[in-house]
């Protein structure tokens, strides 16, 4: 008799119900990512503002005369956030063949053959970049409000800032959404991971330039509604309570970010189809 | 007994193409074939059965599931190989078999062990840690299937699983699919333009064409009542001796290379054959009994002469 029979056989096991697919598609995702060495290597460097960040805040909090030009105010945060952007980039672009890869490999009619809807399998792909920008700003920030309280002693800056942890939260969530949804919608648009990364890329850059060269020719900061970077600007001020005439009202912002994820969400409706029907 | 599969009155459009019309079917238990020409239908019917494409009219019942209200419980049950190379990107065998398995429901554990004996079983045990991008061909037909085997499901897709295969690993992929079929219990579904392939395997057919069905039922009976099927060559006036073999009450057709194809009942026989021809005045210069095939009920079913 076989010790281990090697042939066809019944699974007599449990299955898990229905709804828990995402997760196993995220997970899968994220296992890969971090077995890259330059994945690796771009979070350890995305984490050097946070240690000069820490160690501006420990002298701080134990130098007097530190404290006089580098204490420590809402605004560090803030500018703190504003730091990592080019980390947030780094970290979406590496993520550019979330779907260009499936839809390369044809993998999206299998994932729609198993038991899973085209939303689980959306979800699955957004968490990844949600939770790695997440990783990149809230994260190092709440260490950093964490480091403030421990060097000080006591929750006195907490206490007379409380908007603090939530603004931090929410600006980081509002990034990471954003980030994750336009790189997502740009990687159902091809099978290169390249292409997307480029069009990313391009998007964030060319409308940033654009907004220059408008603002430069007409005098005028409203043309900063074609930047979402700008607008992401705009709503991080007023989250955070910087003093200042913003760009465009915050409302304005606001609907534009949103309006981004709508159009995000619209081309992943229409993208993410097991069978692409040409009439 | 239930079908396994049961259409009723389906149509599916793709655009202003008209993939299935009006197409009702039911599929028995075990193994079945789904023949057809290239664009019959077969793969649409295919996926509409999966849940991914939407059927403008009809009703499809999987495993006595309703397809529009229970796919994902339908999904669960069944394993699907495409057509087409498919995989998740840079993942190694066991570890993509084994994630199939968790998005089929599976626990991690249950799902890595069960990944390592399917693997076994479809004869890639050696090569379960490389690279699927690595893959010849062949080895991706089987992968494919191992993946849609993973979760042990009662029924199973197969999308022209030889496409692309060396006749050994053709062979190979043809064992497997039987014993799947014959010992394993797991009902198939073979979608195919082989007729061979599904001759072998399968015990009934469903034959396609211009998104209608053109015949259905067991392989035996649409082979249809006792007799032999004759290749037939002659020496002289070929058309007139074809005619007289009609006028016989002969079902006979001509084919390119001048042999004529003659379906001769058992009760007639081959000399039957000879006395026809020696009262025509013609000379038989070859003549081989041949058992009917399935070629010949599709042809007869698609009108090919």
């Amino acid at each position: 008799m076989p010790i281990h029979d090697q042939g066809y056989r019944h699974y007599q096991g449990t299955r898990a119900p229905h709804g828990g697919a995402w997760w196993i598609i995220a997970r899968s995702h994220m296992a890969t990512l971090l077995l890259y060495r330059w994945f690796q290597i771009l979070l350890l460097v995305s984490f050097a503002p946070f240690v000069v960040r820490a160690v501006q805040i420990y002298f701080a909090s134990t130098n007097a005369q530190v404290a006089e030009f580098l204490a420590t105010t809402p605004d560090t945060f803030r500018d703190f956030l504003s730091q990592q952007r080019l980390s947030v980039f780094l970290v979406v672009i590496m993520q550019s063949g979330l779907i260009a890869d499936d839809r390369r490999t044809n993998a999206l009619q299998l994932y729609l053959s198993k038991p899973l809807t085209r939303v689980e399998y959306v979800l699955g792909k957004l968490v990844p970049p949600l939770v790695f920008v997440l990783g990149v700003t809230l994260l190092p920030a709440v260490l950093l409000l964490i480091l403030q309280i421990v060097f000080s002693g006591s929750l006195a800056f907490l206490r007379a800032n409380l908007f603090l942890l939530p603004a931090i939260t929410l600006f980081s969530l509002a990034q990471a959404l954003l980030s994750a949804c336009a790189i997502l919608a740009l990687s159902s648009l091809s099978n290169s991971r390249r292409f997307v990364a480029v069009m990313y890329a391009g998007i964030i850059f060319f409308t940033a330039a654009m907004y220059q060269v408008l603002r430069g020719i007409t005098s005028s900061r409203r043309w900063a509604v074609i930047s979402p970077g700008e607008m992401l600007d705009v709503i991080a001020n007023a989250i955070f309570r910087a003093r200042g005439e913003p760009a465009v009202p915050v409302y304005v912002a606001v609907i534009v970010l949103l309006a981004i994820v709508g159009v995000a969400l619209v081309i992943l409706e229409r993208r993410i189809r097991a069978v692409e029907v040409v009439a | 007994m239930t079908p396994v599969v049961d259409l009723q009155r389906v149509s599916v459009r793709y655009g202003s193409q008209l993939a299935l019309r009006d197409v009702s079917a039911t599929f028995p238990s075990g193994a079945v074939g789904l023949l057809g020409p290239n664009g019959a239908g077969k793969s649409t019917m295919i996926k509409a059965l999966l849940g991914l494409l939407a059927p403008d009219t009809g009703e499809m019942r999987v495993l006595g599931l309703d397809v529009r209200r229970s796919p994902l419980q339908i999904r669960g049950r069944i394993g699907y190989m495409p057509e087409n190379d498919a995989h998740i990107p840079r993942m190694n065998a066991v570890t993509f078999v084994a994630y199939c398995g968790e998005l089929c429901g599976l626990p991690p554990a249950d799902a890595m062990q069960r990944a390592h004996e399917v693997l076994y079983y479809v004869g890639l045990g050696e090569a379960r840690y490389r690279n699927i991008e690595q893959y010849s061909t062949g080895m991706k037909q089987r992968i494919k299937l191992a993946q849609a085997l993973v979760h042990d499901p009662s029924l199973l897709f197969l999308d022209e699983p030889t496409n692309g295969m060396d006749p050994k690993g053709r062979d190979e992929m043809l064992e497997l699919i039987r014993d799947i079929a014959h010992n394993k219990q797991i009902n198939l579904i073979l979608s195919s333009h082989l007729l061979p392939d599904v001759e072998y395997t399968c015990d009934h057919v469903v034959v396609l064409d211009k998104g209608g069905i053109a015949a259905a039922g067991p392989i035996a009976t649409l082979k249809g009542p006792g007799g032999r099927v004759f290749e037939l060559r002659v020496k002289g006036v070929a058309d007139q001796f074809l005619a007289a073999m009609r006028g016989a009450g002969l079902e006979c057709h001509t084919t390119d290379d001048d042999v004529m194809r003659v379906f001769v009942p058992d009760e007639r026989g081959p000399r039957y054959l000879f006395t026809l021809a020696a009262q025509h005045k013609v000379q038989v210069r070859h003549l081989r009994a041949s058992v009917p095939t399935l070629e010949d009920v599709f042809a007869k079913a698609v009108g090919e002469p």
